[in-house]
This record gives structure tokens, sequence and C-alpha cells, in this order.
């Protein structure tokens, strides 16, 4: 059984493949680390009975997954983290999760999240908050947080995750994990309980490098059903590559001085140098626009998700506090239904897109965002990636930020500017700090996620980070 | 007192007869069991994602191009937010500042825009009342909810209300030649709100409008206005103002009805519509749909009017409803044929040796006037050659007019061929050569000399009673016209 756990999610599949693992016992396996989680990583679990058992030759070898909770699935609960979907199990599934499970990946379990994917904690979950696998009473980074200390722990040998500002990278930074936020467009957000439609994308939170380029290799795809979903040109590569020769990264100086946690920046400056020995060049770059995208994601994010979390309001699904007028009963419905933070970015959003303000806010939002995606693609005009580190810092004690929600945002710093330019980037460990996890994030052009691999592949071997001191 | 000009707009909301909704595979439906046709989409479930109708971007391209508006090349979808139960998701997906079509007019009347969004469910209010005040509970039906619809605004171009009424009759024309709508007032795939407002005649400014609300029939839109304009009069004459408010029309009471003023306006907080991409519409598409057009009702009525001679009243009456002009081209095609083996005409059947198009028109309004005004006389017994050999008839006068409507009543109720009706029953014109017809201009001068005598002396009118006499007593089968010649000759040349 430990010998089970430590393998990684692709060689599991390939000994099962290979007729040397019975999937149904390692299904087992899981299934029973999982119920017995003690990080309040998961808010469902398979339940006990016979296994689901994968096609024969499914690709993924029936190695289970973990999905965050905020995509559907059929008849199970999909709550996104929220007291307002409370026991809804919806009629359908959403396109990833169809995807994977058909690849041989089935349902392990569905994974704590920050309510509606809103948080850097996972503190701000109805279900309460995940512990971190490396320090139990610090948070696991959102709002991703579940899918990446299950993941971390070993309660599960992969998992999916959303990213909007960061969602996927910062806890997989903050976990010790690898985590891929695709380009926009290229996974389905089909059956995705949406946040903010323009920025959210599916992606994988695994153990290492090659996982997430197998779990995303069967991710991706045009869907009928998401229009805003495209074809990835090619197919998804299993990363080989052990050099960077050749490679040109660009270490931005908005996003890698000021406010970095010393023992981060240390930890990003000697990844540059393994970096560097693998034979990359290491340029600093500007993103001059990039310390806006905090400011304009702020915008952005909460107005989409004012109109997107408007139907929960009672009448069909989820919570329903009653009540003699309508208006009263969306009222106590929703006042009861939606946490702080939500509610905060409810108004936010509302507020921003107001008549007579929205210009002012919404339209120069659209403006920095942009200016940011200029930044970025005149970046690529002269390097191959950004490099940055994930997090400005590692991660912090449970309750530690929770009253000033602005020191919260900031754990997004990094993270956010890609999403608002549509483009791909992942965050891999590069060390600790202090004893914890630090990320080290790579970003490069729309659709150039193989290339991504291969790189995020070759640090990762230079780097040989340990992840086993987080496994319980 | 002054004299006061309406100027009213009005804003057109049209149900498209595509197979499934605007952004999901539900089929439409109408009168089918509540809540048969949702799917996670139209019922707003968490996840679910909009992705645009072709056929319906097909269908507002068609309506954009018949009324001559600009058509896109790229317009955009966005989210119209508001609370209420009939909307799934608490928000309409419409278009908004970049719509599919600008500009363009129908008839006099010019279009400021044609937009596509999507239609809201139908709520239902449980309790005597059927309206929201005073009902017991409300319930929705998402059946209709995500209904592909286009609103069609046009520009303050109306100056009464009848105006109104007879513009919508020839927008529900078109649409339903261009096969994009069944544009049903009663069933509610066709919707019309009236904005409206009175200005001092000679003014330029417009006065403050007020909006009228879901008029569910052509005969309430005109009414609804007729009431609100003579309201706002009322009110300046009296020294008052309008104010800017929404108002519902009770056709039972004639009664208005204050739905929210100004300050209850909504926000709507309209953005852009994350979950689609922007709708391009390309030259193929276009070429495609251009290809498609019919002949529209004020095309066709031009051309009745310019090729075929007819009255510009005559042209309108029959082009703006497509099913009396194609019937009236049958006609015309026919040539005599009484079958309805009738090739489709083409336009040299119908100018070469066929019946005179103008005398076939008038006829059109008698069939009209036995067949019910709403009915389709394609679905009546009478063949389109059967009502031109009937004119040609008349034409020949080989049967009086009196008597060819009588022929045309029997067609109504039982079909067949004229000429036999007028021989089996001995309706063939009586004409001047015929002794039956001096006898009974005999007859009738005896029988009315002092009539007679009037007409002797120069009053022509006098003439009436004695050329009904000779009709009546020759049930209709003399010649009107002839027989007044008759009775004049007689009594004006003895002198």
């Amino acid at each position: 059984m430990t010998t089970l756990i430590e393998l990684t999610a692709a060689a599991a599949a390939e000994r099962v493949l290979a007729g040397e693992i019975d999937p149904a016992e390692l299904f087992d396996v899981y299934r029973s680390r999982a119920a017995a989680d003690q990080l309040n990583a998961f808010t469902w679990v398979a339940d006990g009975g016979p296994a689901p058992a994968p096609a024969r030759d499914a690709p993924l070898g029936g190695v289970p997954l973990a999905v965050k909770d905020l995509f559907c699935t059929e008849g199970i609960p999909s709550q996104a983290g929220s007291r307002i979907l409370e026991n809804y199990r919806p009629p359908y599934t959403a396109t990833v999760v169809a995807k994977l499970t058909g690849a041989g990946a089935p349902l392990l379990g569905k994974t704590n999240q920050d309510e509606f994917a809103m948080g850097s904690s996972n503190e701000n979950s109805a279900f309460g908050p995940v512990l971190n696998p490396w320090d139990r009473s610090r948070v696991p980074g959102g709002s991703s947080g579940g899918s990446a200390a299950a993941v971390a722990a070993g309660l599960a040998p992969w998992a999916i995750g959303t990213d909007t500002g960061g969602s996927i990278r910062q806890p997989a930074a903050l976990c010790g994990i690898v985590g891929l936020k695709p380009t926009y467009g290229a996974c389905s957000r089909y059956g995705m309980i949406a946040f903010a439609s323009s920025l959210d994308q599916a992606g994988p939170l695994t153990r290492d490098v090659t996982d997430a380029a197998l779990l995303f290799r069967h991710m991706v795809g045009h869907d009928r059903r998401d229009s805003t979903s495209i074809d990835f040109p090619g197919e998804i590569e299993l990363p080989r590559t052990e050099t960077l020769a050749g490679i040109r990264l660009g270490v931005p100086e908005e996003l890698s001085g000021e406010g970095i946690e010393p023992g981060v920046l240390e930890s990003f400056n000697a990844t540059l140098k393994l970096a560097e020995g693998l034979g990359a060049s290491i340029e600093p770059c500007r993103l001059p626009h990039a310390p806006h995208a905090l400011s304009a994601y702020y915008v952005i994010a909460p107005a989409e998700a004012s109109a997107n979390l408007a139907r929960y309001d009672g009448v069909r699904y989820g919570l329903r506090f009653d009540a003699d007028e309508l208006t009263e009963m969306y009222s106590r419905t929703r006042a009861a239904g939606f946490g702080p933070e939500v509610k905060r970015r409810i108004m936010l959003g509302t507020y921003a897109l107001s008549s007579g303000y929205y210009e002012a806010y919404y339209g120069t939002a659209q403006k920095v965002r942009t200016k940011i995606a200029e930044d970025f693609s005149n970046a690529f005009a002269k390097y191959d990636f950004i490099v940055t580190p994930t997090s400005p810092w590692t991660a912090f004690e449970l309750g530690s930020r929770t009253a000033d929600p602005y020191a919260m945002y900031l754990n997004d710093f990094c993270t956010v500017p890609m999403p608002l330019a549509g483009i791909p980037a992942m965050s891999i460990p590069s060390g600790l700090s202090e004893g914890l996890p630090v990320g080290f994030q790579l970003a490069g052009p729309a659709f150039s996620e193989n290339r991504m691999l291969a790189a995020a592949y070759a640090l990762e071997r230079a780097i040989g980070f340990d992840g086993s001191a987080g496994r319980m | 007192m002054t004299g006061y000009e309406p100027v009213i707009g009005l804003e057109i909301h049209v149900q498209l007869s595509t197979r499934t909704k605007m952004f999901c595979g539900c089929e439409l439906s109408f009168g089918d069991p509540p809540n048969t046709h949702t799917c996670p989409v139209c019922l707003g479930l968490p996840g679910a994602l909009p992705v645009l109708n072709a056929r319906a971007v097909r269908h507002g391209v068609l309506i954009g191009l018949a009324l001559e508006c600009e058509i896109a090349e790229r317009s955009l979808f966005h989210r119209k937010n508001y609370f209420y139960p009939d909307q799934a998701k608490n928000y309409q997906i419409s278009q908004y500042d970049v719509p599919l079509c600008l500009g363009g007019h129908l008839g006099e009347v010019r279009i400021h825009r044609v937009h596509l969004e999507e239609d809201a469910a139908k709520l239902i209010h449980v309790g005597e009342s059927g309206r929201i005040h005073g009902s017991d509970r409300s319930v929705v039906d998402f059946n209709r909810g995500g209904t592909p619809l286009v609103e069609i605004v046009t520009e303050p171009d109306f100056h009464s209300a009848k105006q109104t009424h007879a513009w919508l009759t020839l927008l529900r024309t078109t649409l339903k030649q261009l096969g994009v709508s069944d544009a049903k007032m009663e069933e509610g795939s066709l919707r019309c709100d009236a904005n409206v407002s009175v200005r001092p005649i000679g003014s330029t400014t417009l006065g403050t409008k007020t909006e009228l609300k879901n008029m569910n029939s052509f005969r309430f839109v005109e009414r609804g206005i007729d009431a609100e304009i003579a309201r706002q009069i009322a009110l300046l004459e009296a020294g008052g103002e309008v104010q800017q408010e929404t108002l519902h029309f009770d056709p039972a009471t004639g009664r208005l009805t204050s739905l929210r003023s100004k300050e209850e306006a909504h926000d709507y907080r309209y953005f852009p519509e994350p979950d689609l991409v922007p709708l391009a519409v390309d030259e193929e598409m276009l070429a495609a749909a251009r290809a498609e057009l019919p002949e529209l009702p004020a095309a066709r009525a031009a051309r009745f009017e310019h090729e075929l001679g007819l009255s510009a009243e005559r042209a309108r009456e029959l082009a703006f409803r497509a099913e009396l002009a194609d019937y009236f081209e049958r006609a015309l095609a026919a040539n005599g044929a009484t079958s309805a083996d009738v090739e489709s005409p083409s336009a040299d059947s119908i100018r070469s040796a066929g019946p005179d198009p103008v005398a076939v028109a008038n006829w059109i309004p008698q069939l009209v006037e036995r067949i019910g005004s709403e009915a389709d006389p394609a679905q009546s017994k009478v063949a389109p050659g059967a009502l031109a050999a009937l004119v040609a008839m008349v034409a020949a006068k080989e049967v009086g007019r009196e008597a060819a409507r009588d022929v045309l009543t029997r067609l109504v109720a039982e079909g067949g061929d004229p000429r036999a009706i007028v021989q089996a029953e001995g309706l063939g014109a009586l004409g001047a050569e015929d002794g039956g017809v001096a006898e009974l201009v005999d007859r009738a001068i005896a029988a009315d000399p002092e009539a007679a005598d009037r007409v002797r002396t120069g009053n022509a009118k006098a003439i009436g009673p004695l050329v009904g006499y000779v009709m009546r007593e020759s049930k209709g089968r003399a010649d009107g016209a002839e027989v007044g010649r008759l009775i004049r000759e007689r009594l004006l040349n003895q002198q």
C-alpha cells in the first residue's frame, strides 16, 4: 500500500495498463485514504461500493481523480463550497469531468474550495477551512485548496481545479505540487459553476509535471456546449526534455521584487541559477501594467460574478428561506446562503456595473486588461517564458489574514496578470522556505503548454523537489 | 384650443420560428404541458452555458435585409441584469450597444435597430384576476424561456394610432412572408410596446413620452394609443404635465394604469456576455440570405400598382396579406381554368391573354366578404381559375354583375365551374337585343309612371327605381348599365 501511494499518477496508470496493478485495489487504497481525510480536503468521497472498472486500455488506467466541488457531477453533491447550493445534485456532469472519467480516471471525491472560487486561503468555504498538509496550522491556499491539499497529502493521486486569478497555481505552490492554468478556451467550462466567466479555466493539480501533462492531455478540446472553447492545436505531449538550451526567460521587475518574502525570493533565485545551468538565458524584463492587474481583476471578476451569482435566488434549486413576499424570500435566502466574501464581491461588481460608474470602473478595467495582454505579447517577442515566484509568500497561519480583504487579495499579485491576458501559466515546487513549499511560476504565450510543460519538466528534474514530507 | 400632434414609436418583439431555443437545443413549443421543454441551459442551472442558435441568426439577418438595415459584421451580446422569476439566470442575454442590425425602413417608417435576444419564461398568476395583483400565487413555465426573439425598434415616425395599426399589418405580413415567425399576437409570437408623446402642432421638440406595454392585438394597440393620446392632451389642456412612466392598457375598461414611474426605472447594468463570442456575419452568410429573400409585401404592392394597374389602395390591400396576393396571382395565371391544377403563374401568362387584373382584383374583396375576413381564399372551395372565369364572363357580358355575385356565393358554398352554374340556373345575361329586357323596361315604366315622368323632365336620379325594377324582375341577369341606357332611350327619345 505504501508503495502504491508513492507512485505518481502517470506511473500508476502505466502499471495498471501493464497489468501490474489492479485498478480496483488502487481505487480502494485512495478511497480509504480520502475517507480518513483529516485536512477537510473532501466534501464528498465515493462510497464503499465496487470501484468503477476502467474501460480496457483507458489511457488514464483507472487512476482515481479528485474533483473540485464546483464541477457539476450528475447526482453527486456539487455545492461550490457554498451554503446556497446546499445538497445541490446536478442533473448533468461537467464536460471536463466526463472526458476524464471517460478516459479512465474514475471520480474519487469532490474537494473543498473557497466559496464560488472566491478566496486564496480556502477559509471562505461553507464547509470550513482546509488544512495545509505541510503544517496543519496553515492554509493550503485557494481557491482550489482541497484539490491541492489532497494531492500533496497523497489522499488523491491527482486532481482538477479551476483558476480565475491564481486558484490553481497559488494553492499548488503553497502545498508543494504542480498546478497548470491552461490557455483560456483550451478546456471546456461547461458544467463548471461560474465565478468570472472570462477568466475561469479548469486545469490539473498533480504531484509532478508528467502527471499534469497526462491529465491535461485528456481535458483539452473544443466543446460544442462552450462557445468560448477551442481545439488545442496539436496533441499534448508528455515532456522528456532535460535541457533548457536556447530558452530565454524574462524576469519581470514588477513581479519579482518588492513585497516578495525573502525565503521565497531566495528559492526563486536559486531556481533561476539552475535554469541557467540547464542552458537558459535569463534577463530582467518589464510588464509595466502588471502592478495594475489586481485592481482590474477586482473590477472585472466581481462584475461578472455579480451576474453569474444572480441565479441563486432560492426559486429553483439549492437553499431557500421562505417568506411572504418574493423579494423578502430572495433577500433572506441570499443573506443566509452566501458568505461574507461572496457578498462583498457581488456588491463590488454590482456597483462597478451601475449606471454612471460603468465607464470609470468596468470600462477602465477592460482597458487595463488590454494593456496587460499587450505587455505580455511584447515580452514574448523577446522571451519564451516569463518567470516569477507563484506566491509572494509561503503558507500562512489560518485566520491570520481574514480580517483584511486587501491583504488577502495580494496573494494573487503574481498570478492575476496571466488570466487577464488569457495565457497559460503553471507553478512547480522550487524548494522549501522554513520547511514550507515555495512555487516557481512560468507563463507563456497562448497554446504554448507543450513547450511550457517541457521546460517545467527540465526544471523539475534539476530542482529534485521531494514532496513526500507532505504526504500523510 | 391648440392642436396637438401625436408622436409614436414602436418596439416590437417577434418570436422566431426556429426549431430550437436561442441558446440551447430544447424544442420550441406552444401549448405543451408546462416545463416539458427545458434543460440545464434554459433553466439557468449552475455551470450551464449558452450556445447561439445559428438559425436564429439567419432569421435575424433576413429581417434586417427585409427592413433594409445595415447588418453588422460583428455584433455583441450583453447581459441585461434584472431580478425576476421569469428569468432563470436573473439576467437576459440580449444585444445592447452593438446590435445585429442598424437603420433601415419599412414603408414610410424608419427602423432604428433590430437585435436578437432570448424570451423570458411565462409567469402564470393563479387566482381570479389572472394578473399579478391579487393572485394567490405565481408559477413559472420555462417552456417559453429562451425562445429566440428579435426586437424591432422604430423611429418615432408614427403620428396616429391608425397608422401604427396599418404598419403593423405590413410588418406582420413581411415577417410571415420571410418565414421567420408565425407573428401571431394572440399567441404572443408578436408583441408590441408603444412610446407615445404629443406636442403642439408645428413644434419640433418631442414631448415627454410614456410607454404602453404588451398590448396583445393590433386593435388594442390602436385603442391603447388613442386612449393615451387623449389622456396626454387632456392633461396638457388642463395645465398639467405628462410624467414619464410605463402604462398598462386594459382593453376591457379602456383604462390606463401606471406600472412604474421613471424613478422606479431599472438599472440593467449591461455588460458584454462573456459566455459568448462576438457574432460575426460574413459576406457568404449575407449572400445566402439575400438569395433567400422572397418578394416582400411593399415591393409586391408596388408591382401590382405599376405593372398591373391596380389602385394603390387595392394593391396594398392584396399585397399586405400574402394569401390574398397569392390567390390573386393564381387567378390571373389560371386564365379560365377552373380546377386547382394551375401551374405557378409566370409573368407572361399574367400579362398576356388572361383576365383583366384590375377586374380580378376588384372581385377579391367580394370573395373575402363571403369566406370571412381572416380566411385564406386558397382554403375555400373557389378555385382561383373559377373566380377568373367568372370575372371574364362579367367582362364579356355573359353574366350580369348582380347575378355574378350570386354565382360567387354558390361557388363559395359548393365550388365548381361558374359557367355550369350560370347555365344550370339560367342566370345568363339578358342583352339589349333580348326581347325580354325590352319587355321588362316597358313593364317598369308602366309600374312607376311618376318616376318615368321625373326622368322625362330631366331628373336623372329618378331612373334608379326603374332600373331596380328590371334588375329585380330579371333576377339580376340584366346588365344594369344596359338597362339604364334602354330606359333613357325609351323615355327621352319619345319627346
